[in-house]
């Protein structure tokens, strides 16, 4: 299955026929392993990565360091959970360091984010300080390189 | 008279490859699918192509040793010692080339006597006979067949024994078929050659691409270290094709007689290549793997899809070449393959470009995507009609 897993991690729109073809399975358990990785959250979500920079969307994104005081018998969990219901919270990561927590936080402006960590994240009781830094530009996402350079440069048939 | 009466009568004899003309039809096209490319779809992977860009940086732009940088000739001996369990000793049984391409002509050059015979299992790579007729020998083509595999055996290679046999030149994995060889096989094939005397020059540059269980390497074969010209290179495992990297290793006496071709010849190897090579074989083996899982799916992928599609195909087992029977089209291959681009546009070579043996058959690249892999398969489906 972890074989299943990383082809899907590519490419989440591959058909399950070309799956049972290129896994030697027949097309029943691949329809069946798939739905038992969802069943077991495994299997999160079908994202497509998008480039919104070149389509011509204009938004804001920082990844905030926060410090915490643990909480006793949770540690940051409580905390971590709780800031990880914001939609504007993209993503959370306990860190190892001199912070505590690695958010990244995604709006219009660089006034709508520092309005969120000012008023929403910071006013968080434990939250003890937080650090932004904004994002000027994406060169590289969950392994795919967004302006790629490279082609295939081979001729159409060679020996 | 006309310039091309003043050729020599060897090149004369030799025909342009049938390759030619399928790249000049899908030249003209858009929008054409190819299965018809025989080399990686990947590009090198970027530390192998950061070393060689750091090597530039350093200043690595001069001449090498002849026969290759002594740390990559450390590296390849290194490297069959671990498969292998091969001695070869860095210093005099390694010789550094550009590409196989090099080594295979040299190996010929260095060992035929004008009239030698070369016995070729066919279908094969398309310079095997080339290569032979300009060092001086005969190619003679051996057919190997569909129903065995296309693997070759001791007796079919019997039949075309002469007292005029010096060597016999044996390529597997194999372009185009995508058939190798078992261990039980080779130990055959090495009875034949000691009880023959031959000398064995063995192109095993898709070693890497085997799988079913691990490559054989023929050398490795009892008796078979000294007897064998081996060859190897970066291309296709570490998709380098463009490089020209690769090397021949044997015994002592056969690789000085090759470095001396090579040092008057080629003087040495690329730097900049042998910079990259020695980078790939230092850290470029989890690259390498990841590519060969792909292949891997993607040999299923196309085997699946011809064979639902009716034509008749053995499984491959090595390189990225699957071999389609197309005689139940009635068509023959060069028509099948012409057709097949003008009409679905879709690019693949017929298996006679490879041999008499490949009559009735076509190659097919799988190094391309899963993409446009199925999207081929759904071409030739509606071509098929």
């Amino acid at each position: 299955m972890k074989e299943l897993l990383e082809i899907l991690q590519g490419n989440s729109r591959i058909s399950t026929a070309e799956l049972a073809s290129m896994l030697q399975t027949p097309e029943e358990e691949i329809k069946n392993q798939i739905a038992l990785l969802e069943q077991e959250k495994i299997i999160l979500s079908y994202n497509t990565l998008i480039n919104w920079e070149r389509y011509g969307e204009e938004f804001v994104t920082a990844v905030i360091e926060i410090n915490l005081t643990p909480q006793r018998e949770v540690g940051f969990d409580a905390l971590a959970e709780r800031i990880c219901r914001f939609d504007e919270v993209r993503a959370v990561y306990l860190m190892s360091g001199n912070f505590d927590l690695l958010v990244e936080v995604q709006g219009k402006s660089l006034k709508e984010i520092s309005t969120f960590v000012a008023t929403r994240l910071s006013t968080i009781e434990g939250v003890t300080q937080t650090r932004s830094h904004f994002m000027l530009k994406a060169y590289k996402k969950d392994g795919i390189i967004l302006e790629d350079k490279e082609q295939d440069r081979r001729l159409v048939v060679t020996p | 008279m006309t310039w091309s009466d003043k050729l020599s009568t060897s090149v004369k004899s030799i025909a342009p490859s049938g390759i030619r003309k399928f790249f000049d039809i899908a030249a003209q096209m858009d929008d054409v699918i190819s299965l018809g490319v025989g080399e990686p779809d990947f590009i090198t992977p970027w530390s192998i192509r950061e070393s060689c860009v750091y090597g530039l940086e350093r200043g690595y732009t001069s001449y090498t040793a002849n026969r290759g940088m002594p740390e990559l000739r450390k590296e390849i001996a290194k490297h069959y010692k671990r498969l292998y369990n091969l001695e070869y000793n860095s210093d005099t049984d390694v010789l550094v080339t550009v590409g196989v391409s090099e080594a295979l002509d040299i190996a010929l050059r260095a060992i035929i006597e004008p009239g030698d015979e070369v016995l070729i299992p066919e279908p094969c790579y398309v310079s095997y006979q080339a290569c032979t007729v300009l060092a001086g020998g005969v190619p003679v083509s051996v057919p190997a067949k569909l129903e065995n595999e296309f693997r070759i055996t001791p007796e079919e290679l019997e039949i075309y024994i002469t007292p005029k046999t010096k060597a016999m030149l044996i390529g597997y994995p194999n372009n185009p078929t995508g058939a190798i060889m078992t261990r039980r096989d080779l130990q055959r094939i090495a009875e034949f050659a000691e009880k023959h005397d031959l000398i064995v020059i063995s192109d095993e540059i898709y070693g890497d691409l085997t799988y079913s269980g691990l490559h054989e390497c023929f050398a490795a074969m009892p008796n078979m270290r000294d007897r064998t010209i081996l060859l190897n290179g970066f291309s296709k495992a570490y998709a380098m094709t463009g490089w020209r990297i690769g090397y021949a290793l044997g015994n002592e006496d056969f690789i000085a007689a090759m470095t001396k071709i090579h040092q008057y010849t080629m003087l040495c190897a690329p730097v900049t290549a042998q910079v990259a090579a020695i980078e790939a074989l230092k850290h470029g083996e989890k690259y390498m793997k990841k590519m060969v899982a792909e292949y891997d799916r993607r040999r299923n992928l196309i085997y699946d899809g011809l064979n639902k599609l009716g034509l008749k195909c053995f499984e491959p087992k090595g390189a990225f070449y699957i071999f389609p029977d197309i005689t139940s089209t009635g068509m023959t291959a060069e028509d099948f393959a012409e057709k097949l681009i003008r009409q679905e546009r879709v690019a693949l070579v017929p298996g006679t470009a490879f041999g008499k043996s490949g009559t009735g058959h076509v190659r097919c690249s799988y190094a391309t995507s899963i993409e446009k892999i199925s999207a081929a398969l759904k071409r030739i489906e509606k071509f098929l009609g």
